[in-house]
């Protein structure tokens, strides 16, 4: 059963009060918070097994490396993928899309050839891309959006062409909470054997991901937006992509044999684990997926609609919000600005309230660009949020006018 | 009697009284919201980029003129709070030879609870602003000299 009580004092920080008020954190969609049994699997390893993973004959080494492994297994399990090999541990999704659009690049990028991602890419999903671009003299080309911040799908057809090298897309928009359909990009660009890097840093905790249903080419997520460790993440590749990329990084485990004439590489995935990577993040990662299926993702979802109806619909009642990103299919996201009211002031004035909302333009200035605008208010709220915390909110807001205006 | 006439001393002191005066944030932050909306708006032509200041989460323009042997500022911001700090950096550091610009101790900052605001995370282009300000009158000074 979901009990929103118990759920909430899972999660240590959301009993805090800021400035003696009690914390409304509506941050998540930068990170979240971490629930009392990541914490401690993180302690735990520190505290009584932390070893060297994958190089020592001991004991402590052998209990590392199996706890890391089965943490590779339960992120596997978790998005469905065909094999353990696929699942590679990176610091974050930032370092997995770098991670392909080097080695993507390298390995079939040429002159002239293009690269196709969306309007409302975070820059993590668009700087690589221009990087790699730039060092191939390839072109960079967009999905443009529409008002109600949804990709205009119908252009795809003129966008992929037959230099098209790779497509990257978000499963959900950062800045404004809307859900692509990435199902039908990965469908198009498939028909033209053209290989997916979906970027599932917002979504993957607030849906069911299956991978190997989605047919994407990559998957990429960090692990401290979904209730994990920071500096951890993942990226998941198929099998046979992961085989013909050459390494990213060179350095210890991700090598066969080395001489100086000649190095050969590991067997998937350590090809791409170079140096002793965060193991205990990956632990943690494990235990963070392991809460979310003892809530159970069925449960998060209905919960967090309902979130996002109720917020909607308080939102529409007061006057001057301008929503921005205002499709059917949208997390529990509100990107907003008041009328006349600069981001930055209602911010700074919600913040003493005691509520975390982010200011600005949340790493996504193409999208803000778009709008016309130089940032939003985000408030993006997950299942252990409240429908009295977004009363709170709409206090806040209120009081924000009053103030301000 | 006008700021220009009263020491940068006397002007942060009158600063921090005004603010004793206010218990709680909210009232603080009130104060602030009425400064940045006396601050006069600077015109547009010194709106453009080379007298931006980038903060992450508000833009600041700073415009400086040197007469006299004194540095007059003006500046302006899109967010009206950060505009309220400004009125109250330039009532200290306006209008001062470029020495007293270089040395003043801006004490106010913390006795009026502002320094969260002047922190280096907070992107918002105020403590750029500060350092611009300082930067201004370095160069004047040296201009002065030779």
């Amino acid at each position: 059963m979901f009990d929103i009580n118990k759920i909430r004092s899972d999660f240590p920080v959301l009993a805090n009060e800021v400035y003696g008020k009690p914390l409304v954190y509506f941050d998540n969609g930068a990170t979240t918070q971490k629930p009392e049994s990541v914490i401690n699997a993180v302690t735990e390893a520190y505290r009584t097994y932390y070893s060297n993973i994958h190089r020592g004959v001991h004991a402590l080494s052998d209990i590392s490396s199996e706890k890391y492994e089965s943490a590779r297994e339960r992120v596997r399990s978790f998005i469905n993928a065909a094999s353990k090999e696929e699942i590679v541990f990176t610091s974050g999704a930032t370092a997995s899309i770098n991670l392909v659009a080097f080695s993507f690049g390298e390995r079939y990028v040429r002159r002239g050839d293009e690269v196709l991602i969306s309007e409302l890419e975070h820059h993590a999903n668009i700087v690589p891309w221009q990087m790699m671009c730039e060092r191939k003299n390839a072109h960079l080309k967009v999905i443009p959006v529409n008002d109600d911040g949804s990709l205009r799908l119908e252009e795809l057809d003129k966008l992929i062409t037959d230099k098209t090298k790779i497509v990257a897309v978000t499963q959900v928009s950062n800045a404004l909470g809307v859900i692509i359909p990435v199902e039908k990009i990965i469908e198009k660009a498939h028909e033209h054997n053209i290989p997916v890097l979906v970027d599932g840093v917002q979504g993957i905790q607030h849906g069911h991901v299956d991978v190997q249903e989605l047919d994407c080419d990559f998957y990429a997520f960090s692990g401290h937006k979904i209730y994990g460790p920071t500096g951890i993440g993942v990226l998941y590749g198929k099998r046979k992509w992961l085989l013909e990329l050459p390494p990213y990084q060179g350095g210890g485990d991700m090598v066969d044999r080395v001489s100086f004439d000649k190095t050969t590489y590991n067997k998937l995935p350590f090809k791409f684990e170079a140096g002793t990577t965060n193991f205990v993040g990956a632990i943690g990662i494990g235990k963070a997926l392991d809460y979310i299926e003892f809530v159970g993702m069925a449960d998060i979802i209905k919960h967090e609609k309902e979130l996002t109806e109720y917020s909607n619909r308080r939102m529409k009642e007061i006057s001057g919000i301008k929503i921005y990103g205002n499709t059917k299919e949208k997390i529990s996201i509100m990107s907003f600005l008041i009328d006349r009211v600069h981001q930055y002031d209602a911010g700074m004035i919600l913040d003493k309230m005691g509520i975390a909302v982010r200011t600005g333009s949340h790493c996504a200035q193409p999208i803000m660009t778009r709008f016309g605008i130089e940032g939003t208010i985000r408030a993006s709220m997950c299942f252990y949020n409240t429908k009295e915390e977004i009363d709170i909110l709409i206090k806040g807001i209120e009081k924000v006018k009053m103030m301000m205006l | 009697m006008s700021y220009r006439d009263m020491t940068i001393e006397e002007v942060q002191n009158e600063i921090i009284e005004e603010f004793s005066l206010f218990d709680d944030w909210m009232d603080r932050y009130d104060h602030l919201i009425e400064e940045g909306k006396d601050l006069p708006v600077i015109e547009e032509k010194y709106k453009k980029n080379e007298y931006l200041i980038e903060g992450c989460q508000s833009r600041v323009w700073l415009y400086p003129e040197f007469i006299d042997g004194k540095v007059h500022f003006k500046a302006d911001s899109d967010a009206i709070i950060v505009r309220g700090i400004i009125a109250m950096l330039i009532k200290v550091l306006s209008g001062r030879t470029p020495d007293e610009i270089i040395d003043t101790d801006l004490y106010f900052i913390d006795r009026v609870g502002l320094r969260q605001n002047l922190s280096p995370t907070r992107s918002n282009g105020l403590l750029a602003m500060l350092k611009q300000m300082k930067l201004y009158a370095i160069a004047y000074k040296a201009k002065q000299k030779s």
